[in-house]
């Protein structure tokens, strides 16, 4: 995507730094920068496209095919392939797909409705230790998740919450990095002026919130509820920690468990492959479908105001 | 026996750890005969595929006992999940199964409970004495009622042998012989390979030739990794690496189900497990394997390892130990149960007359072979007894990284230096742990 749109007017003057470095030493030079570009770009597409595209080949052949045939030549099980899947253990692997949905849609909903509120909160109120509790937070964007799951498995566990949904959703709900963006957002999208108005009109926070800071801060929400929808879309550790029994599972700790049969069993590559074809389609979906909010993104509301 | 107090030697590191937390055992109070009323339910926590269906068959037999299966990744990773649960005081599941090799780690744990009290007399009898030993670790406690076993065996490729004019190897000299014939016929192909990521395969061979990588005398453990034995067999792995007569990639791998596929690898020093390895990764080869015992230092005096194997075990986390201990009593015992585990569960069950009448048949790859189960009992008969440690991960991980770099250096003199750096990492990761360690 990147390319076709970065690529499509190559003979056209480029950006300022280009044209200030090459017009001046003679007029070949400025075509030839294009076309190094323009390659480096179609590596970079070649290198995020390839493995997908091997998936698609891959997931069309036969278990005997899968090592035998060359790699990029297609065949024609693909349907086969997926009633394998769908056969698997009577369907697990859609309950996998079911679950993964429910924690990624749940999960990022809730994240963002938390998110929405706490950055709102951190970047319109003054309050005792508000730089404490936002310092902390950008702390929090700097550990990785994966370095939390154990921890959180230990407090669960005091619970005897480990091995049911909550165990996945609930640490799923707080992203540091979504209230981070979100107090950002929030400070360049929602006016003083207007917060203002609306308490001389008598409204209560709850209601402003609600009313007027939501609608406001709603392209800024849907880029946290997107990279958090993917970020538990994709989530292994938590939930390859905390859960136990297999009908719980996401897609991604079910796919991992196929391919771990122990060294007694043949790890099943074919069913894997199909899976894991079919697990990036909802995906690449929902990006298509919110593909505009994303663009609209951060700067729209800086520019209004 | 030097492994008769291995239990005791674990529990004292087991009660040294456990009185730092304070929660010993408390979980086995609660032993209930499970009540009249309201049915036991007892989850299981396995990575046999279709163990479900076994278990199926006693969840109707025994409504007042219902298991339910919670299908695991395979090995190392079930054995980590479960000593986390243990560590955090819940969600461990009443029933696990344990890889022999994991016994003695789960054990210094204390994440497997001791039911030498609910276990029937008689069972021990069903068993050989190397498994049943592997769940006793040589001590009065029970840790387990044995499942499966996994005796080494050589499957060949017969139109390759034939097309070659090779013999099937009875001895390692004949097997390096038939490695060397093999390359000279064609430069391409390969005998076998030395894998550096699997090293159950490994002691499985070093276990032939009488290694024991861990021992206990009293509170003090031996770490015998350097042994001889071990290194006869590393030598002679590495001679033929070198040499480039065998292949040095790891098995598992694409790479390596293509070459099973094309024939490049000619054969596969596997266990008893390994039809259904073949049938997965190489199904259009069917019919043109065969299998042999695997070939021997002395011809003399067979001997065999074994590769893979497990126990089903009760933790003590459970708080229905009786009723669990039914259940895995059952399942490894009965012979309608070992009828199914050998059938649907594809295991090769570790009751030995159990298992004499549920195998009477080939496996569907091997149809060609009605002597296929006969030639693994003899396998499994072989077998030397082998001693696991407390730290069999930590040894595990230190052979993959020595071979793995010995393997990829193709040097002959490596090969018994990743032997010592084995024996380095698995002694000192055991004297960091706390225990009294001799090596």
């Amino acid at each position: 995507m990147t390319t076709t749109s970065i690529t499509a007017p190559p003979p056209a003057p480029v950006d300022g730094v280009s044209r200030a470095t090459h017009r001046d030493s003679s007029p070949g030079k400025p075509r030839r920068s294009n076309a190094a570009v323009t390659i480096l770009l179609l590596l970079g597409a070649a290198y995020c496209l390839l493995p997908v595209l091997w998936v698609l080949i891959a997931s069309t052949k036969s278990a005997a095919e899968l090592f035998s045939t060359f790699t990029f030549a297609p065949s024609t099980h693909l349907f086969q392939n997926v009633a394998d899947l769908s056969a698997y253990r009577d369907g697990l692997y859609w309950r996998w797909m079911l679950n993964t949905a429910l924690y990624a849609g749940v999960g990022a909903l809730l994240s963002t409705l938390v998110s929405a509120m706490a950055g709102f909160a951190l970047a319109k109120y003054t309050f005792p230790g508000k730089s404490a509790v936002f310092n902390m937070l950008l702390a929090g964007v700097l550990v990785p998740g994966v370095i939390l799951a154990i921890p959180q498995y230990l407090l669960l566990a005091k619970l005897d919450m480990t091995n049911t949904y909550w165990a996945v959703l609930l640490p799923s709900i707080i992203s540091p990095y979504g209230i981070y963006l979100s107090r950002i957002f929030a400070a360049a999208a929602v006016p003083d002026d207007v917060l203002e108005a609306a308490r001389v009109d008598g409204a209560r926070d709850g209601r402003i919130f609600a009313r007027i800071v939501l609608p406001m801060m709603q392209a800024g929400l849907v880029t946290i509820f997107l990279f958090q929808f993917v970020a538990i879309w994709n989530n292994f550790m938590l939930p390859y920690i905390m859960l136990g029994d297999d009908r719980l599972f996401p897609v991604t700790v079910g796919l991992h468990g196929l391919l771990n049969q122990g060294a007694s069993q043949p790890a099943m590559y074919t069913t894997v492959v199909t899976g894991a074809l079919l697990s990036i389609l909802p995906l690449v979906a929902l990006f298509l479908c919110l593909q505009r909010y994303w663009q609209v993104d951060l700067a729209a509301g800086a520019v209004k105001s | 026996m030097r492994s008769k107090t291995a239990a005791k030697a674990l529990a004292t590191v087991a009660a040294a750890m456990l009185l730092a937390t304070g929660c010993s055992g408390s979980s086995t109070e609660a032993s209930g005969s499970g009540g009249s009323d309201e049915p036991v339910k007892l989850t299981y926590w396995t990575w046999t595929p279709n163990m479900d269906q076994v278990v199926a068959k006693w969840n109707e037999q025994n409504p007042d006992v219902q298991v339910t299966v919670n299908k695991q990744d395979g090995g190392d990773a079930a054995v980590t999940k479960l000593l986390t649960a243990i560590k955090a005081g819940s969600g461990a599941p009443d029933i696990m199964q344990a890889e022999y090799q994991a016994v003695p780690t789960l054990v210094a744990a204390d994440a497997l409970a001791d039911i030498s009290e609910e276990l029937d007399g008689d069972v021990a009898d069903k068993f050989p004495e190397s498994a049943w030993e592997a769940v006793t670790l040589g001590s009065d406690a029970v840790y387990g009622v044995p499942q499966d076993s996994g005796p080494m065996m050589f499957f060949y490729r017969a139109d390759l042998f034939e097309q070659y004019g090779i013999e099937v190897p009875t001895t390692w000299d004949e097997y390096a012989e038939a490695a060397r014939k093999i390359k000279a016929a064609d430069p391409s192909k390969f005998l076998g390979t030395f894998s550096a990521a699997d090293p159950g395969w490994f002691t499985g061979l070093s276990q032939q030739v009488g290694a024991s990588w861990w021992g206990v005398d009293g509170d003090t453990w031996q770490v015998d990794v350097d042994s001889e034995a071990t290194k006869k067999v590393a030598s002679y792995w590495g001679g033929l690496v070198e040499e480039g007569v065998i292949d040095n990639t790891p098995m598992y791998t694409p790479e390596w189900n293509a070459a099973l596929n094309d024939g490049t690898q000619v054969a596969w020093l596997g266990a008893v497990w390994g039809p259904g390895v073949l049938e997965g990764n190489a199904e259009s080869t069917k019919g043109k394997w065969k299998v042999a015992p695997l070939p021997n230092w002395d011809a003399a005096t067979p001997a065999n390892g074994n590769w893979g194997g497990s126990a089903t075990s009760v933790t003590s986390q459970s708080k229905h130990p009786e009723a669990a201990t039914e259940f895995i009593t059952w399942l490894n015992t009965d012979p309608e149960a070992v009828k199914l585990l050998a059938g649907t569960a594809n295991v090769y069950p570790a009751a030995t007359d159990a298992r004499a009448n549920a195998l009477t048949e080939p496996p569907a790859f091997f149809a060609d072979q009605p002597d296929f189960y006969d030639i693994a009992a003899e396998a499994a008969e072989a077998a030397n007894p082998f001693t696991y440690g407390p730290n069999v991960n930590v040894a595990y991980s230190a052979y993959k990284d020595a071979f793995g770099k010995a393997a990829e250096a193709k040097s002959a003199a490596e090969f018994p230096k990743a032997v010592e750096a084995v024996q380095e990492t698995t002694v000192e990761d055991m004297q960091n742990s706390g225990f009294n360690v001799e090596g």
